[in-house]
This record gives C-alpha cells, sequence and structure tokens, in this order.
C-alpha cells in the first residue's frame, strides 16, 4: 500500500501517490465501482434473462405460481429497502459535510433496515418450506396437474435463485456497512476523503435497483387474475 | 476539487416519488391490463431505477467516462436479452418445445 498520509487539521487525508488531485482519486475510485456494478448487471442479467424466457414460455403457471408468493411482505420489503437506500444517501451527505456523528447514525440505520429486509425475506422462505413450495421431491401445489406442477417449480427455482442471490448480496453489503461504521468511528473520513463511504454508498443502491425489479417481476406477475 | 452535494431536499423529493411510484406498481398490478401489466409494472421499475442512480447514485454528477461504462453495461445488457430472445421466438410456434424443466422428457 502505496499512501503518502498527510494531516490536515485533524483529519487524516489520503492520497494515494499515483493522483494528481483528491478530485482525480475520487472519480478514479466510482470509475472503478462502476466497472465493478457492470458486472454485477450481467450476472443478475443471465437469471432475469432465464426469468424472461420459461415466463414467455409458462406465462400462465408463472403468473399461477406466483400468487403463493406472500405480496405483503414483498411490499414492505420493497418500501425497507427504499427507506434503507434513502438512510445511505444520507449517510453520504453527512460524511461530505464532514458530521461524523450523522454519518454514523445513518450508516447504523441502513444496517439495521438491511437486517429488517433479511429478516422478513427468512420469514418467507420458512413459509415456502412450510407449504412444500421449494423445489425437490416434497415440492406440491394443490389441484395443479402434474405437468403444470413441474413449471411452477421452474418459477420456484427462480424465485428462490434470484432472490438467494440478492440476499447473498444484502449480507455482503451489510457486513461491508459494519466495516464502514468501524472506520467512521476510528474518524478515517473528512470532507476531502471518504470515498470508501461513497463506494459502499453505490453498491447498496445497486443491490436496492435489483430488488426494484425482483418485486413485480416475482409478485406480482398475476396478481391481476388472482381472483379468477 | 469541490464535489457536488446534493442537498437533502433532493434526495427527500427522490425518496417519496420512490415510495409513491412503489404504492402505485402495487395498485395497478391488482387491474386487469392484459400484457400491458407487465408493461406498466416494468416501466415503473425502470423510473425508479433511473432516479436511484442518477440521484442517489450522483451518475447526474458524474464524469462522462462513468456514464460511458453504465451505458456499456446497459448496452451489453440488452445483447444478452435481446439476442437470447431473438433465437427463442424465431423458432416459431412451438419453441417452448426445447425448453428443459424437470419432468419433461
Amino acid at each position: 500500500m502505496a499512501e503518502t498520509t498527510t494531516v490536515t487539521g485533524e483529519h487524516l487525508e489520503v492520497l494515494a501517490h499515483q493522483f494528481d488531485d483528491p478530485k482525480q482519486q475520487r472519480q478514479a475510485g466510482a470509475l472503478g465501482m462502476w466497472v465493478f456494478l457492470s458486472t454485477e448487471i450481467l450476472f443478475f442479467g443471465g437469471l432475469f434473462t432465464a426469468y424472461t424466457v420459461y415466463r414467455l414460455a409458462y406465462h400462465d403457471v408463472f403468473a399461477f405460481a406466483s400468487n403463493e408468493l406472500d405480496v405483503r411482505l414483498g411490499f414492505v420489503n420493497t418500501l425497507v429497502l427504499i427507506c434503507s437506500s434513502f438512510t445511505m444517501a444520507t449517510a453520504v451527505y453527512n460524511a461530505q459535510k464532514g458530521n461524523r456523528k450523522w454519518l454514523i447514525v445513518f450508516m447504523c440505520a441502513t444496517v439495521m433496515l438491511g437486517l429488517v429486509f433479511l429478516g422478513i425475506k427468512a420469514v418467507e422462505y420458512a413459509q415456502k418450506f412450510e407449504h412444500h413450495l421449494v423445489p425437490g421431491s416434497h415440492f406440491s401445489i394443490e389441484g395443479m396437474d402434474p405437468d403444470k406442477v413441474q413449471k411452477a417449480q421452474l418459477f420456484f427455482s427462480l424465485y428462490f435463485a434470484m432472490t438467494g442471490l440478492h440476499a447473498l448480496h444484502m449480507i455482503v453489503g451489510a457486513g461491508m456497512m459494519i466495516v464502514l461504521i468501524l472506520m467512521a468511528w476510528r474518524d478515517r473520513f473528512s470532507p476531502e476523503y471518504h470515498t470508501p463511504v461513497e463506494l459502499g454508498g453505490l453498491y447498496w443502491h445497486f443491490v436496492d435497483i435489483i430488488w426494484i425489479f425482483l418485486f413485480p417481476l416475482l409478485y406480482l406477475l398475476g396478481r391481476s387474475t388472482a381472483g379468477h | 476539487m469541490s464535489e457536488k452535494i446534493v442537498s437533502m431536499k433532493t434526495y427527500g423529493i427522490i425518496f417519496i416519488t420512490l415510495v409513491v411510484l412503489t404504492i402505485v406498481t402495487y395498485r395497478v398490478a391488482l387491474i386487469d391490463l392484459g400484457v400491458f401489466n407487465a408493461v406498466v409494472a416494468l416501466t415503473i421499475a425502470a423510473i425508479k431505477a433511473t432516479l436511484v442512480a442518477l440521484f442517489f447514485m450522483h451518475v447526474r454528477w458524474s464524469p462522462r467516462l462513468t456514464r460511458l461504462v453504465i451505458a456499456g453495461s446497459l448496452f451489453w445488457l440488452l445483447i444478452l436479452l435481446g439476442l437470447t430472445l431473438a433465437d427463442y421466438i424465431a423458432r416459431g410456434p412451438g419453441w417452448t418445445h426445447g425448453l428443459r424443466y424437470p419432468g419433461n422428457p
């Protein structure tokens, strides 16, 4: 780690030697994060593509299977994630302003909301196990003919793969946030240097965007025909 | 040197818009619009994602190079989706026979 550390006032300013100034360093950091997020977009993109192909093929079964999900929990979780994105944006704002206390408070709020999301997700997964909706030999939906049950399993395979990968990203995000809170606690950030908070925010918002698409695709696709 | 600091007012407006759009997308999903249910749901999701990216992720104030990377990743996503669907749809009626799932001979 070739870093030159200079003390300005009470804060530490960290400018790596290959950069001309803090602005260039900040922009390079953000660019690198976006390159990583590009690979993430295509990583999730593969699952979204698989979902699209199978949904086009078996639309009716997918709509029926989708109605087995708990839409209220999915809806609440969407709001929880949007709130967490807002608290994260507020945390970045306070990092830029140099308000260390509020930076820590809002990052803690973000982690808490992330954990609430994962808790609700765990409740949903437990329900799926109880209702025999986990793909495998115990999978069954009452009153559905065997061929359709096989296709409904596809929906639930995609449901678990997509929400599972998303939940994994939430866990990584929460761990990352805890590291950032510890760094803020040790007064590592200042209005001149808070790139880790900014990049952590980019990751958190990205995971939120994935859920913004997962919610209508998985929970809402059959709602209009639910009463029929 | 100075970095764009987005005001809390802007963040607040975006937050409220996102909550309203979430309620709208749920309400609309309960009405039977046929194929347009999917169109409306995905349009609202795309608007929400754009708002998050532009304001929360500061893309609106990002340098061109960063925007190019984002546009590039979306273009590649379009290739992935577009060419895959073009293949399946070009197989004509009965294209689902080629799909495999548990129990499909």
